[in-house]
Formats: C-alpha cells, sequence, structure tokens
C-alpha cells in the first residue's frame, strides 16, 4: 500500500474531485428543494476533503488531514443551524421551496 | 490494470453516480440513502489512501450524524412530490449548461498543468496513524482546536434556539 499514488496517479483524485464539485454547483443550480441543495453543499465539502487528503499523502504530511478534521467539525455545526433554520422556514412559510423566499426583494 | 487502480475506479463509479442520482431523484428520501451510499464510498477512498482514522471518523460523522439528521429533518416536514415544483425550463438548462462549462474549464486547466506535477517519491515515514495525528493535533493546532469546540457549542445552542417553537402570548 505504500506507492498507492504511484498506481492511481494524483491527477485521478484531482478529476474526481473536480467533478464532483461541479456536481454540486450542479445541484444547487438546479433543484429549489432547500434540502436538496443541503446536499449538494456537502458533496462540495466532500470533493474538498477528498483533495485535502490526496494531496495529504502525496507530500507525506498530516497536516492536510488535520485540516479535513477542521472542515468536518464546521460541516456538521453547519448542517445543524442549516437544519435548525429550514425546519423553521417550514413551520412558517409551509414549504421549503427556495424560490418562495424573496421577501427581501424589493 | 493493477488491482488498485480497478478498485479506484469501480470507487470512483460509485460516487460520482450516486452523487447525480442525489441530484435527480425526486423523493428526498431517496436523495439522502445515496448521499449516504456516496459517503461511504468517499471513505473508501480514504481507506485506500491508507488514513484509516479519517476513514472511521467520515463514516462516524457524515453517515452517522449528519445523514441522520437529514433524515429526520425530511420526516418533520412531511414533503409530498406532488407539490415539489421545477424550476423553469430555461434556468435548468442554464444550470446544464453552466455545470458542463465548468466540469470543462476545470479538467482542461489540470490537463495542462500535469507537467508541474513531479514523480510520488515514497520515504517511508509514518504520517497518519492516530499517533502522529493526535501529537500535530495537540501541539501545533491547540489552539483552532479548542476554537472547533467553541463553534461546535454556539452550533448546538443556535439549533437548539432555532427549532424551539416561539411561545409569543398573541
Amino acid at each position: 500500500m505504500n506507492n498507492i499514488l504511484n498506481e492511481i496517479g494524483i491527477e485521478n483524485y484531482i478529476f474526481l474531485s473536480t467533478i464532483l464539485f461541479c456536481i454540486g454547483i450542479f445541484g444547487v443550480l438546479y433543484r429549489r428543494n432547500a434540502i436538496i441543495v443541503f446536499m449538494s453543499i456537502e458533496i462540495m465539502l466532500n470533493a474538498v476533503n477528498l483533495l485535502f487528503v490526496a494531496f495529504s499523502t502525496y507530500h507525506q504530511d498530516a497536516q492536510g488531514q488535520i485540516f479535513v478534521f477542521f472542515s468536518m467539525a464546521v460541516a456538521a455545526a453547519e448542517v445543524a443551524v442549516g437544519l435548525a433554520i429550514l425546519v423553521s422556514i417550514f413551520r412558517n412559510l409551509g414549504s421549503i421551496d427556495i424560490n418562495n423566499l424573496k421577501n427581501l426583494k424589493g | 490494470m493493477s488491482t488498485i487502480l480497478i478498485i479506484f475506479c469501480v470507487l470512483a463509479a460509485i460516487t460520482l453516480s450516486t452523487a447525480f442520482l442525489t441530484i435527480f431523484s425526486r423523493n428526498p428520501i431517496h436523495s439522502a440513502l445515496y448521499l449516504v451510499i456516496c459517503f461511504f464510498s468517499i471513505a473508501g477512498h480514504y481507506l485506500l489512501l491508507n488514513s484509516q482514522f479519517l476513514a472511521i471518523m467520515h463514516l462516524i460523522v457524515y453517515s452517522g450524524a449528519i445523514m441522520i439528521l437529514f433524515l429526520f429533518t425530511i420526516m418533520l416536514m412531511n414533503l409530498n412530490k406532488e407539490n415539489e415544483v421545477h424550476k423553469p425550463r430555461i434556468t435548468r438548462l442554464g444550470a446544464i449548461v453552466s455545470f458542463c462549462l465548468i466540469c470543462i474549464v476545470l479538467i482542461l486547466v489540470f490537463i495542462n498543468s500535469k507537467p508541474i506535477i513531479g514523480e510520488y517519491v515514497h520515504t517511508g515515514e509514518d504520517y497518519q496513524s492516530i499517533k502522529v495525528l493526535g501529537h500535530v493535533l495537540l501541539n501545533e493546532y491547540m489552539v483552532p482546536f479548542e476554537f472547533a469546540s467553541i463553534l461546535l457549542l454556539v452550533a448546538m445552542i443556535g439549533a437548539v434556539l432555532l427549532s424551539k417553537k416561539e411561545k409569543t402570548g398573541k
């Protein structure tokens, strides 16, 4: 298992996480359901985490993985607060369609 | 084609296809389940890169905590498939076009930057066992570690306050 990047190549990981990140962007643009938008944000965060771990293996440095821990903590906090906001939006409006949220539009 | 490359290709195919299915499936519960499979395959990638502790943490945090939170929220909301409205066609077309453009541009950039990527040299140094990770986390990154705990505490309080029912007497 020592020469894993010799066999796979770092560029394959770069391509994989690029496509995964683009899928996340696509989900944010394509769907109106706010929960699916949240899931797309999670996909984007995971794409970046995967690239962090791949480059941590590439440089043989633990700091990339430490950064992934912090980004996991931030993702967990973000999801907890975001879903609480979604629940209160659903209580007030009766739907979580993001096109209904245009109270600030003039 | 070596075995590791085949495993990588299978895992990558599972990751990308379940990520697409997450976005395209109508029922939000199906989306959440596909996302769980996507997270499992990403944990498989971490295992392939030989970082076991991170893979376990990823499984516990994402598949264990975050997806359960998602599923409970979906159950609280009682979403029906009938009243789900799609975006207008022009917006969806714009989303697809921008997805293809971003993908092509980024991949072409990375393909052209390939000669800069040097050869991978392995020195045999231990850098991703739990012991080393704990040393680095609690020595060099002590202050961010404590701030992460404050962040989680604030997020917990905020979630409780936001989702509490208001008891105004009107």
